[in-house]
């Protein structure tokens, strides 16, 4: 029963990052050139949504549906947050797509998403293969 | 379903997503957050002897299930919706585009550089393999992407975050003007 409400979740988050043109190549390229407002507005009112409701969860002591106390991921900062955080800017306005909108245009059956794709998950293998020896 | 077949403004979309934050961790007590089934993907497909790949992804089956929802999700919509860039997009934006050499504003992604054949290009193959291993590898190195970082560890209103999230920023503005006009001009 979960399974099939994270699925249709999941399906409907690749929906919103089409209808919202968060897949379009061009809208990436237009906020790195700081031309439009709209990639701000966007990621802008995510957070403050995403915020607010996350503030009402802790005010009125909201449960998880799982019984357990809603427990918020904890972000490590360390050198990795500064020189993977450069590198991923430097691939996303290379592809248009951050790791979201990889999976629905590869989805849409665009075959440069499919490679960037498994590029990606290479680009994953290859950190896990190295991550002791790069700097923390 | 008509709502579907059109775009939608910038305060329909980013509040949508922001809901994925609280919705799941009300849901799955989980964090919002996609580059982590990068990782999962490998552990799931390949036995590698590497303390990263060396835990149970099956515990975060949920995750992968969720993006393949978002593959199915592209694929249900994107057809309806394929459109021109132009009217959408920034003018200046593609006349500055248009001068570095593309040609192909007929959809939502520059079809000269990523459709079959002609993304088997020298410039092609930059963008989609070298984009996407940079994606894959800055994501991981930097534990989060836009989801995990940008929208849900903000919203949580975390350092690390911010810091990721300014660095994302910084490396695709460096891309946009320095990379990409190097790559087109190939």
């Amino acid at each position: 029963m979960i399974s099939i409400v994270v699925l249709l979740l999941g399906i409907l988050f690749g929906a919103i990052l089409t209808n919202g043109e968060i897949i379009s190549w061009f809208r990436i390229q237009e906020m790195f050139r700081f031309d439009a407002f709209h990639m701000y507005g966007v990621i802008g009112s995510a957070i403050f949504v995403g915020a607010l409701s996350m503030q009402v969860i802790k005010w009125l002591h909201v449960r998880s549906m799982t019984g357990e106390q809603v427990v918020i991921e904890r972000k490590e900062m360390g050198k990795g947050t500064v020189i993977g955080g450069l590198i991923f800017g430097a691939g996303w306005a290379l592809t248009g797509a951050c790791p979201g909108p990889l999976y629905a245009l590869a989805g849409s059956g665009y075959a440069g998403f499919v490679i960037a794709l498994l590029s990606a998950i290479g680009g994953a293998l290859v950190y896990g293969l190295v991550s002791e020896r790069l700097p923390r | 379903m008509e709502m579907f077949s059109s775009f939608w403004p910038w305060y329909v979309t980013g509040p949508l997503i922001g809901l994925y934050v609280p919705i799941l961790y009300l849901l799955l007590n989980r964090h919002f957050g996609v580059s982590s089934t990068f990782r999962d993907i490998c552990a799931a497909c390949l036995r590698i002897d590497k303390p990263y790949f060396r835990y149970n992804w099956k515990d975060h089956r949920w995750r992968l299930l969720f993006v393949a929802g978002i593959a199915i999700g592209g694929f249900l919509t994107h057809p309806t919706l394929n459109t021109p860039a132009q009217g959408q997009v920034s003018g200046h934006t593609l006349s500055v585009l248009s001068s570095l050499g593309i040609k192909d504003f007929s959809s939502l992604v520059p079809g000269d550089l990523f459709s079959w054949p002609s993304v088997l290009s020298l410039k092609g193959l930059l963008l989609t393999v070298g984009g996407g291993f940079l994606v894959g590898f800055g994501t991981r190195y930097a534990e989060g992407c836009t989801s995990g970082h940008s929208i849900h560890g903000i919203a949580t209103f975390q350092r690390a975050s911010v810091v990721a999230t300014v660095c994302f920023f910084l490396g695709g503005v460096f891309s946009t003007y320095v990379i990409l006009p190097i790559i087109l001009h190939l």
